[in-house]
């Protein structure tokens, strides 16, 4: 089978001179992995995200996802990729103020094509998924840090991506909605969507199945396997 | 060294969004902040509302001069003896009226002769003061051929036309403060009595300020010859133009050049083109105010380009393609245009519908030009946002998110 996320001598460089923030990647992710990308800030993780989430294209190298070389496709096709194979979870949430949690996570499915009494029915649903079944019609700002970020789940899974980006996803949050978005990031992966979390912090890593340390834009450690880069 | 994994192309569908989740869009991103797409709609709704109003106004005058020529007709034709070319006064012939009743297709002729004798209210009055009324003998037909009305009293007729009465246009009436028959006024040296007051004639206005006396006390008092100043001519409609060619030369064959033909019609119609050009004027105005609305358009939209880059980089994320992108921005701004557009044309037709009502003018307003309005309006917008929805959709997802 093929991995979900495959990146070989991946590099990303940025200005002139350039400045390597991604400096020859190698690693895969098979489907149904729990993986976490950890670094200290300025390791280039960040970087690393927006690669595999083809919000960004290597300047050098291979990236493979979801089966696809990235430097093949164009903006459509990647846009086609973001909006059926992968969700992602920001540290920031990035929820509209205006509209209500339901309207948000519908929104998981505009670039689908979805109808819109359809977006809103599976919108219900996510929540219900992610404990919010009582908040559909709460603003983001009549919610608490966990449960926007909740929200912010259910909006990446509403389409029911294989592909589950989320960066720093308990960053902005107290320990105790950091421990509740952490079990159901778990629970997803373990209903079999591939989870990537990339953070700095090592504690939250360490609950995590497969550790992939960065540093310099560089891998200097896989706990599944000895590093190959 | 690992194994390349197979490249399969994945079959994969292709981001879509549907046309009215666009319309959603647009509008999302005025509503998220109401004052501000109201401020910039503004700015379209003045420039549309100046030239609805001009438009509507015009078409309403037009249409109130067209009635009017609708009841005065186009069909009078007057000849006015002019000045020869040694700069003479010339009167007509005596018998001008009936050589222009000979001519074909002419319906009906009348006449006036202007008199060198001036009218006061009193044998007190300044002499100085004749109030610029003219002294006229009038044919007894002349009310049938000018389409002339008496307001209160009774025509000349034969009768009176051999005393000393006199009937005031509505004009000369005001001004020596007659209001009703039987007033005595010093006409060339002796009291007329009036006898009747006209209505203003809307295409003889040179009658609205005449006394007029019959043909035979002027013969006695003022040594009138018979010999007219102005002949007025009706003909069909059709006809005009022949008949115009022909005035001159029946009445004066000799000297056709020293007869004046025009077309009263003409000369309304003349006026209302004059206003016309501040027409012109107005709608340039209209246009300018119009486009500094397209500016706060572009404007308003280049900032909530910048201000929603973090939303662009979300929805990117979540799938749209750059022309989604592209599309949202400029239906926000084209929506935010026709707003103003709308807006201002309502505003434009209770203008118009205010200054007909205060004019007594029948409210037009040519569908043709909201239709027009409303257009550029859209066009306006799209061009306005064209730009910033461009800058949108250049916008790097990651730049975007980062920010």
């Amino acid at each position: 089978m093929n991995p979900i996320v495959f990146l070989e001598d991946v590099e990303r460089s940025y200005g002139e001179p350039p400045v390597l923030a991604c400096a020859g990647v190698t690693f895969s992710i098979q489907q149904g992995e729990f993986v976490a990308i950890v670094g200290p800030s300025g390791s280039g993780k960040s970087t690393l995200m927006n690669l595999i989430g083809t919000l960004d294209r290597p300047t050098a190298g291979r990236a493979f996802i979801g089966g696809s070389d990235v430097a093949a496709m164009n903006d459509r096709d990647r846009s086609a990729l973001r909006a059926y194979e992968i969700g992602f979870v920001f540290q920031h949430f990035h929820l509209a103020d205006g509209v209500t949690a339901l309207e948000n996570v519908a929104d998981g499915l505009l670039y689908s094509g979805t109808a819109r009494s359809e977006r809103r029915r599976l919108a219900k649903i996510a929540l219900e998924r992610v404990g919010l079944g009582g908040r559909t019609g709460h603003r983001p700002n009549q919610l608490s840090g966990g449960e926007r970020q909740r929200v912010a789940i259910a909006r990446a899974v509403v389409g029911d991506p294989p592909l589950l980006l989320a960066d720093e996803p308990t960053g902005n949050l107290d320990s105790v909605s950091g421990a509740t978005v952490v079990e159901l990031l778990s629970e997803l992966n373990r209903r079999g969507t591939t989870v990537v979390v990339i953070t700095h912090d090592n504690e939250l890593a360490a609950r995590l199945p497969r550790r992939i340390a960065i540093r310099d834009g560089k891998v200097v450690g896989d706990s599944s396997k000895a590093a190959t880069a | 060294m690992t194994t390349l994994p197979t490249v399969t192309r994945a079959v994969r569908p292709r981001s879509r969004l549907r046309g009215r989740d666009v319309i959603a869009l647009g509008t999302a991103g005025l509503r998220a902040r109401p004052t501000r797409a109201l401020l910039s709609a503004l700015g379209i709704a003045i420039g549309m509302a100046a030239m609805i109003a001009v438009v509507g106004v015009s078409a309403s005058s037009q249409a109130r001069l067209n009635d009017q020529l609708a009841e005065l007709g186009t069909n009078l034709l007057t000849s006015t003896a002019g000045t020869s070319l040694t700069g003479e006064q010339t009167v007509l012939p005596p018998d001008a009226v009936d050589k222009v009743r000979l001519v074909p297709e002419v319906e009906s002729a009348s006449s006036t002769a202007a008199l060198q004798v001036s009218v006061y209210r009193s044998i007190l009055s300044d002499p100085a003061a004749t109030g610029g009324i003219a002294t006229m003998v009038a044919d007894e037909n002349l009310l049938d051929v000018v389409y002339g009305a008496i307001r209160t009293g009774t025509w000349l007729n034969h009768a009176t036309s051999q005393y000393p009465a006199v009937v005031l246009g509505n004009t000369a009436a005001e001004r020596l403060g007659v209001v009703e028959p039987g007033t005595q006024i010093w006409l060339g040296g002796q009291y007329f009595t009036v006898i009747a007051i006209l209505d203003s004639i809307a295409l003889a206005p040179e009658l609205d300020t005449a006394a007029f006396i019959g043909s035979d006390i002027a013969n006695q008092k003022f040594g009138y010859e018979g010999n007219p100043t102005t002949v007025y001519e009706r003909s069909s409609d059709e006809a005009v133009d022949r008949v115009r060619s022909l005035l001159a030369p029946t009445i004066s064959p000799q000297s056709p050049n020293d007869i004046d033909v025009s077309r009263p019609s003409d000369a309304l119609a003349a006026k209302n083109a004059a206003n016309q050009a501040f027409t012109g004027l107005f709608l340039g105005l209209g246009s300018i105010a119009l486009l500094v609305g397209g500016i706060g358009v572009a404007n308003t939209m280049i900032v909530s380009v910048l201000e929603r880059r973090k939303e662009i980089g979300l929805r990117r994320a979540l799938g749209a393609t750059r022309p989604h992108i592209l599309v949202q921005f400029l239906t926000e701004a084209v929506l935010l245009s026709a707003l103003g557009g709308v807006f201002g044309s309502i505003l434009g037709m209770i203008a118009t519908a205010t200054l007909a009502a205060i004019n007594g003018w029948p409210f037009t307003l040519p569908f043709l030009a909201i239709v027009v309005g409303v257009g550029a309006a859209l066009v306006i917008g799209g061009l306005a946002g064209f730009l910033p929805a461009i800058r949108a959709a250049r916008t790097p997802p990651t730049a975007a998110l980062n920010s």
